[in-house]
């Protein structure tokens, strides 16, 4: 039942609203505004002139191979975040929806790693795998399998992937018990006396009545991982070694922050800007529609 | 097709023991419905013979296999739940197909197996809608499918029916009713409906707290209940059960109320003064004349009149309540009348166990 109150008057509503008006104009209408101006300008070397440039910014950026290779960081470590994260949380999610004694303590354990900031959780994991004084970093080596995430781009990004896709499980692994718990259990007693074995049962049956909770969280994992990670990457190998675990979003602060191009950084704002509220729309189309068998 | 035995199922959920021991043999295409109160224990049972729960003690042979240790997906049983539990993401056709791909059987022959199972059950035009998009008795039905292509061994069924409207639930009872004498599938029925017990099932099992009180035709039951729980279990209204004494040598019983019955059929066993329950059904009581002296005093203290028939509730002397069914109406709204017995329709129960009393030799 759907119960609907209506306001009378725009005043009241207004006013309601007004907070959050206030802060999304502040910190996000603005600087997006700014952000948008900037891309179609260019400083010179010494921030003494300005002019207008169009979109020279954008096509210098999509065509510089630095940038190129962010992009396609950017695709290998939110594709590996997404699929680690879900992965995982969906393990965990189907054993906590199983078992009964000790369930609460499971998830509340489960569900610490998302109070922890960014930065405490990447320091957590240098602490396990740097070469020297890591607990795990230490073991591999004494182990003879060389590692050294300051050396080596593939180790450096499979440690960013695992430190972010933790932070990362607890919030899925929410969605995806819940999800289970939504599946009336005769379904799946109907199910095993149709013949279906456990894990037939979970491909046929448990798998697509998740696919709404999955897309959902499919799309929050992609937009944490393209923009939310930034903290992680940066405490743990600052988008080294080389540029093997620069990301988009990293590269846009580097461009800005350390280069002041602010122009180009600008404009992969402006992109970064675009992609997420493309996915934001693909995320509303299919709610809106099918993925709800 | 096949014969089912449950020997000595007992289970516990924990410290509580929800099932006594239950024995039952069920052979070849018979319909046996369990029937119960809610909470003693029939979905449990039936959970345990399609495999869905684990019995503490005993074994469940189906078609003198022992599937005791089996998984359902092994036991070749269908079951049709009281949700219905299609698939909510699958067709009526991908739902009912369900259980034959999973067997690899032939893509024609999954589909000629739907087909006809679709066309029997009237829901050949809604192949293609989802669940969510079908009434009640279309999900019903399409549960009924789902059991039915599977051709199974043995056909279980957890109260389909009392999610439907009084109506359509007559309709598929005589449905299913029908199918089940077509097919020639053996069923176990779960219900806590003593009429639709009594119209679908072969033989019953009437259930209390765990316990089978009674295995036996409808009619068995209904002429000889087994206890006086199976008496005012069966029938409705539910059987009068009036405290009495054995007298004149065991020949006789002195109800409370006041009238000695004198036994038809015979002397029942034990010591005078024994004590009993006398039953006796609300139809098989009858209007007394005025010199008649083994009569019940009874004042009325609500008449329903049903049009063919009036329902009298009311109290005899002792306080006992009283339900009569009489022919025709009353003809006028009197406070009392005097009811008969008659002896031969008289059950006799021993006060202490609640078991049927029967005449000796
Ligand atoms: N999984 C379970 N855990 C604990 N108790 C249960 C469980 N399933 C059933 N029971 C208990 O067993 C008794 C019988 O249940 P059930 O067989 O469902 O009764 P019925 O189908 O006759 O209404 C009830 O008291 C119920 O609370
Ligand atoms: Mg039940």
């Amino acid at each position: 039942m759907r119960r609907r109150v209506i306001f009378r008057g725009t005043a009241l509503p207004l006013l309601l609203l007004a907070p959050q008006l206030a802060v999304t104009a502040v910190f996000f209408l603005w600087p997006a505004g700014v952000a948008v101006w900037q891309s179609v300008l260019q400083q010179d070397a010494w921030g003494l002139r300005t002019e207008f440039v169009g979109l020279r910014n954008f096509a210098e950026v999509l065509a510089d191979p630095d940038w190129r290779a962010a992009a396609w960081n950017t695709a290998v470590f939110s594709a590996a975040v997404a699929g680690l994260a879900m992965g995982a949380a969906l393990v965990l999610a189907a054993q906590a929806d199983k078992s009964i004694r000790g369930a609460r303590a499971y998830r509340t354990l489960l569900i610490w790693p998302y109070a922890v900031a960014p930065a405490v959780a990447a320091v957590l994991w240098l602490f396990l795998f740097h070469p020297s004084i890591g607990l795990i970093g230490r073991a591999l080596n004494a182990n003879g399998i060389p590692w050294d995430t300051r050396l080596n781009g593939g180790q450096a990004m499979a440690l960013v992937v695992l430190a972010a896709a933790w932070k990362q499980v607890s919030y899925n692994f929410i969605f995806f018990l819940a999800g289970l718990q939504a599946i009336p259990k005769s379904v799946l007693e109907a199910a095993s006396i149709d013949g279906a074995r456990p894990v037939r049962r979970f491909w046929t049956i448990v798998f697509p009545l998740l696919s709404p909770t999955t897309f959902f969280l499919l799309v929050v994992n992609l937009v944490y991982a393209f923009f939310d990670t930034f903290g992680t990457i940066h405490a743990l190998t600052g988008g080294g070694p080389g540029k093997a675990t620069e990301t988009l979003i990293y590269k846009a602060y580097v461009e800005g922050v350390q280069n002041t191009n602010l122009g180009s950084a600008a404009a992969q704002s402006v992109i970064l800007m675009v992609l997420v509220i493309a996915l934001t729309m693909v995320q509303f189309r299919f709610v809106e529609r099918r993925v709800h068998y | 097709m096949a014969t089912l035995s449950v020997e000595g199922v007992t289970k516990s959920f924990g410290a509580t023991r929800v099932l006594h021991g239950i024995d039952l043999r069920v052979s070849e295409g018979e319909m046996i419905v369990v029937v119960g109160a809610s909470g003693c224990g029939k979905s449990t049972l039936l959970r345990i013979v399609a495999g869905l729960e684990e019995p503490s003690a005993g074994r469940v042979r189906i078609g003198g296999r022992d599937v005791t240790e089996l998984e359902p997906s092994d036991r070749d049983v269908a079951m049709v739940f009281q949700n219905y539990a299609l698939y909510p993401h699958m067709t009526v056709e991908r739902n009912m197909a369900y259980g034959l791909r999973i067997r690899g059987l032939p893509k024609p022959e999954i589909a000629r197996r739907v087909r006809e199972a679709a066309e029997l059950l009237g829901i050949a035009g809604l192949l293609d809608r989802r669940p969510r998009q079908l009434s009640g008795g279309q999900r019903q039905r399409v549960a009924m499918g789902r059991a039915i292509v599977r051709e199974p061994a043995l056909f279980l069924f957890d109260e389909p029916l009392s999610n439907l409207d009084a109506r359509l639930r007559v309709q598929m009872r005589a449905e299913i009713r029908r199918l089940q004498r077509r097919l020639g599938v053996t069923s176990l029925f779960v219900t806590h409906d003593q009429t639709e017990a009594m119209t679908l099932g072969d033989r019953l099992v009437v259930m209390h707290a765990g316990h089978a009180a009674q295995v036996a035709t409808p009619m068995e039951i209904w002429a000889r209940p087994a206890d006086t729980f199976v008496a005012g279990f069966i029938g409705s209204p539910s059987m009068n059960l009036l405290e009495a004494v054995l007298a004149e040598e065991g020949r006789a019983a002195r109800l409370r109320a006041g009238p000695v019955l004198r036994f038809a059929d015979g002397p029942r066993p034990g010591p005078e003064g024994r004590r009993l329950l006398v039953g006796v059904r609300p139809e098989h009581l009858r209007p007394a004349g005025a010199d008649e002296a083994q009569a019940l005093d009874v004042s009325l203290d609500l008449v329903e009149p049903l049009g063919s028939e009036s329902v009298l509730h009311g109290r005899v002397p002792g306080g006992e309540a009283l339900t009569a069914r009489v022919a025709g109406a009353l003809p006028a709204m009197a406070d009392g009348l005097r009811l008969a017995i008659r002896p031969a329709e008289a059950h006799v129960f021993d006060a202490e166990s609640g078991l049927r009393l029967d005449a000796v030799g």
